[in-house]
């Protein structure tokens, strides 16, 4: 009774869960001739519609159908918001509900004091993940008040934790359940794929319609952003439990209640807190980019900062939330790490006299009254504006010169022929080549979107940000592959790049626009630097992971064989790769997508504009939902173009 | 104690439609292709006595697995009759199936299934737990069972700190916790290397000596099956193809598929005398001590070569027959030759 054991599914930054692709079966020979014919063929015809049809490319009206209809359902709610049922007995209460949780919130994190709350975090993080943790709970959140950024912290703060706790509330409760009742599973899986592929801007706009601005709505689109990792992981922890042991427990007598209890919960814990962590993580990174709606906290400052293209004022806020990120990743890290250690009872004892003494000193402590304006202030905005001068002054040339030549031989060829694309033409295309690389089944969900986003009336600025997506990634897979096959062959290299990596995995969005405005004030290329710093820490991993899952036997029986180095990787373990780096492409150019759109506010225009415009200025509302919807639509067609590889190719189980 | 009939257990679309149908009458791979259903179970009757160890051996995907489910339940039979202990378990609503999984019927896994986020004495206390005993009886039973199959000292240890053979042992104890009448192993020493799966088997004949449980032993390993029966049943793709004690498997095996499988048994550890002895021949001269129709050949052997005479057989006070060394030579060095029934 030995059955074949499913590869494990993979984690990933973003709480994908990734069940590892089929990948062993290589299409027959004859079959891959004549794709690559048809291939050829399709790209001949495409070309040679697009030269007789080609457009001019007319710029975008600001007054498209589309733009008046979301203008219309604005007005609508605005006019029937005190009216109407939906709001006054459901979206409303709602709106109350969240408000209320984060004044509370607010109210037990600020009523700590600065003193009491920084005793508190270090207690929490002592106690749950070591000692060593506490200590850098301590100086972290010591280096908020430093920094003078104390309130905006505590802000985000709370901003975070209410959106976590909504997520964990809801998210649990259905990951339990999608893994236990098939149809649940069935029903949500595709509405969780679509949902994380949404950029993080997309969430904002329909918030704002239904919520207004504020804390309400940025902590319910955070908690829509999280939720999805929380369900994926709860449902994965559930359903990997050894059906040995569930088995037992029903011999046993247990019955569905004990069952969850006694068995299903304590042996998924170690996954539920990973998920918990991966929940916190995306939250932060979402409750960052909600300043754009008005949240208030950290990401103020940056945006702020951002648009007055001043990278000094946004270093402190930068690294504030760098500082929160690790804080907050490495105490449930590692406090997931040891729920898997086991106690005595004895130890147990001591913990929890540790916790009872932790709780006293905090309130303790919280009685001590010290105002974080008398610390010792420190703002690195001087001197990183002093930096960036400099790179200004002695880099000018280069970094010019590279973002000029990219901008000027690769983006704008690119741009000008997808925006003179007439919009059938594209939507042809992507049916047709969606159905030779992904199957049929992606291409039906692509073509759609593709022509839906010609319905929007944003034509021009959403081929200008396929355009920049595609310069990203084209780049990001040209440095991730060659780094994952560096670490893959380098193992002390890949020891040393990998916590760099983990650590750019828990760092927020934002944060990655900074290093690329210094280098290059704002610009299309500074989105594309962003994507491209965003994107390559998990290609690279995916890579290595594909390069390093190759079967040993293989590799050696490569080299008795023969083989070069060279040789060993061009003819076996890239092409044995093949599912981890198609993966990397489709995860990569999720991200890239995401990071472009941010990249909207330091320059590069398109889609990322109109949503964030929209906010600011009424009279733009619809043209940004529009943005937001093509956004989404984009985001669709990239990711089945992409993701159909691994699902059409290979064995369907 | 056990009186399973007419047992059918078939997966797949619509399994219910194969039974009582024509359906039921075609091969596995046929009713596959027609259908797209399995009959892991098919037309299985048979009676387990209390007391007695009965195993069900058959080799992997013969459905000796699924049987074992259905018997408690843990998988739904399609249909046919379960009693336990003069009680239709199909007729069982979830609350009474539930206590007789909690107070009767215990079971061993191959895989073990412990729960690894609890030290061992709370594994065992498991089933006790969720019948809502107090914590300190729990425990004090629990830590009777575990001295019971020589686990003391080892309570506070979790299961990923114990060797396969002592995780089996908490499996074992977990079992018997709740002192059931019936006990179901599946293939629960499949898992571990051959000479900690000796001592587990002698063991469980230790345990069944002193407890006197009624045990339902599922293995593939024939030896295993000779060792620890009573009687044996044999299952092949789903259907039982034997029952019988494990002298009646060797020396009358009922096809060709029970004769291969026991085709390797040394015969003279299995059978025993009744199965080679002849009739005497008239007036013939015996040695004065008869044998017990029920001796082992391999035990006869040193009797039989030193006796210059024939020795008598005998069931009580009635003779059956005679052995000599001609009878007894041919069944010590063949295991192939057809031994008369």
């Amino acid at each position: 009774m030995t059955a074949t054991v499913p590869p494990p599914p993979v984690l990933q930054p973003g709480g994908r869960v990734l069940t590892a692709a089929s990948d062993t079966a290589v299409p027959g020979r004859r079959g891959w001739l004549r794709s690559r014919t048809v291939a050829a063929v399709l790209a001949a015809v495409t070309v040679v519609a697009y030269l007789v049809f080609r457009t001019d490319g007319a710029a975008d009206s600001s007054d498209a159908a589309a733009f008046r209809f979301f203008d219309s359902v604005r007005d609508w709610v605005d006019a029937n918001r005190d009216t109407s049922p939906v709001f006054l007995y459901g979206l409303n209460y709602v709106r109350l509900g969240v408000r209320l949780l984060v004044d509370g919130v607010h109210a037990a994190l600020t009523g700590l004091g600065f003193a009491g709350l920084v005793a508190a975090v270090a207690a929490i993080g002592a106690v749950l993940a070591g000692w060593r943790t506490g200590l850098l709970a301590l100086g972290g959140f010591l280096a908020f008040g430093v920094l003078g950024l104390w309130e905006q912290s505590v802000d985000t703060l709370v901003l975070t934790v209410s959106a976590v706790l909504l997520s964990v509330l809801i998210g649990v409760p259905l990951g339990i359940l999608a893994a236990r009742v098939r149809w649940v599973g069935a029903t949500l899986r595709p509405v969780l794929d679509v949902m994380q592929i949404m950029p993080t801007f997309a969430y904002l706009a329909p918030m704002t319609l239904l919520f207004l601005i504020g804390e309400p709505a940025a902590v319910i689109a955070t908690m829509i952003y999280a939720v999805p990792a929380t369900i994926r992981i709860t449902a994965l922890g559930i359903g990997e439990v050894s059906p040995t042991a569930v088995e037992a427990a029903t011999a046993l007598g247990s019955t569905r209640w004990q069952l969850l209890s006694k068995v299903r919960l304590p042996m998924a814990r170690t996954t539920i807190a990973l998920a918990v962590n991966q929940t916190i993580m995306l939250a932060l990174s979402m409750v960052v980019i909600t300043a754009l709606i008005d949240a208030p906290g950290l990401g103020q400052n940056i945006v702020s900062a951002l648009q007055r293209v001043n990278v000094g004022a946004a270093f402190d806020a930068g690294l504030a939330i760098v500082i929160l990120a690790v804080v907050l990743d490495r105490i449930t890290t590692n406090a997931a790490r040891r729920t898997r250690v086991h106690r005595t009872d004895q130890q147990r004892r001591w913990r929890w006299i540790g916790v009872g003494v932790a709780l006293v000193a905090a309130v303790l402590i919280s009685v001590i009254k010290v105002n974080p304006e008398d610390l010792p202030g420190y703002s690195f905005a001087a001197p990183v504006n002093d930096l960036v001068g400099w790179i200004e002054l002695h880099w000018y040339d280069a970094t010019e010169g590279l973002k000029n030549g990219i901008s000027a031989g690769v983006l704008d060829p690119i741009e000008t022929v997808l925006v003179t694309t007439p919009w059938w033409l594209f939507v042809a295309a992507v049916a047709a080549f969606g159905t030779l690389i992904s199957g049929w089944r992606a291409a039906v969900i692509a073509a759609p979107a593709a022509a839906g986003i010609a319905g929007l009336g944003l034509w021009q600025h959403s081929m200008q940000t396929l355009a920049t997506v595609l310069v990203a990634i084209v780049l990001t897979m040209a440095l991730g592959v060659a780094i994952g096959v560096f670490c893959a062959r380098h193992d002390r290299l890949a020891a040393g790049i990998r916590p760099l990596l983990d650590a750019a995995q828990t760092m927020p969005s934002f944060v990655y626009l900074l290093p690329a405005v210094a280098l290059f004030g704002a610009s299309r290329f500074t989105a594309i630097v962003a994507a491209v710093i965003f994107a390559v820490p998990p290609v690279v991993r995916l890579v290595e992971r594909g390069l390093r899952d190759v079967p040993p036997t293989v590799v050696e029986a490569a080299l008795s064989a023969g083989s070069t180095p060279r040789q060993l990787l061009w003819k076996v373990q890239l092409p044995m790769a093949r599912g981890g780096l198609l993966l990397a492409a489709n995860q990569g150019i999720v991200m890239v997508l995401a990071m472009v759109v941010v990249g909207g506010l330091v320059g590069a225009g398109a889609l990322g504009y109109d949503v964030a415009a929209g906010f600011s200025q009424r009279e733009l509302f619809g043209q940004g939902l529009a943005a937001g919807l093509a956004i989404v639509l984009l985001g669709i067609v990239l990711d089945r173009l992409t993701q159909g590889f691994h699902h059409s190719k290979g064995p369907r189980r | 104690m056990i009186a399973v009939a007419d047992l059918w257990k078939v997966f797949g679309p619509r399994a219910d439609r194969v039974v009582g149908t024509p359906l039921a009458e075609l091969s596995p791979g046929e009713l596959r292709t027609r259908t797209g259903c399995l009959a892991a179970v098919r037309d299985v009757s048979f009676d387990v006595r209390p007391g007695e160890v009965f195993v069900v051996m058959g080799l992997s995907g013969s459905g000796k697995s699924t049987l074992v489910r259905c018997l408690t339940r843990l998988i739904e039979p399609t249909s046919g009759e379960i009693s336990i202990g003069g009680e239709s378990v199909r007729a069982m609503g979830p609350k009474r199936l539930r206590e007789l999984r909690r107070r009767q019927v215990a079971m061993v896994f191959q895989h073990f299934g412990l729960l690894p986020h609890r030290p061992v004495l709370d594994n065992v206390a498991y089933g006790l737990e969720i019948q809502g005993m107090p914590r300190a009886e729990r425990h004090r039973r629990a830590t009777e069972t575990l001295a019971l199959v020589g686990l003391e000292g080892q309570e506070h240890q979790y299961p990923d700190q114990l060797s396969g053979g002592m995780q089996q042992r908490v499996g074992l104890a977990r079992a018997l916790a709740g002192d059931p009448e019936v006990l179901l192993f599946d293939e629960p020493f499949s898992a571990l290397d051959p000479l900690i799966r000796r001592d587990m088997q002698a063991e469980v004949r230790r345990l069944h000596a002193e407890v006197g449980k009624t045990l339902v032993f599922i293995t593939h390993d024939l030896a295993e099956a000779l060792t620890l029966g009573d009687r044996i049943a044999v299952l092949r793709d789903g259907g039982l193809v034997q029952v019988g004690t494990p002298e009646e498997l060797v020396g009358a095996p009922a096809d060709s598929y029970v004769a291969d499988f026991v085709r390797d048994v040394p015969r003279s550890d299995v059978l025993t005398l009744r199965w080679i002895m002849r009739d005497p021949a008239p007036g013939e001269l015996c040695e004065d001590e008869p044998l017990s129709h029920r001796t082992v050949i391999r035990d006869a052997v040193h009797r039989v070569l030193r006796s210059d005479r024939p020795i008598a057989v005998v069931d009580g006070r009635e003779r059956l027959g005679v052995i000599d060394a001609d009878q007894l030579l041919p069944a010590l060095i063949s295991h192939h030759r057809q031994v008369p029934a």
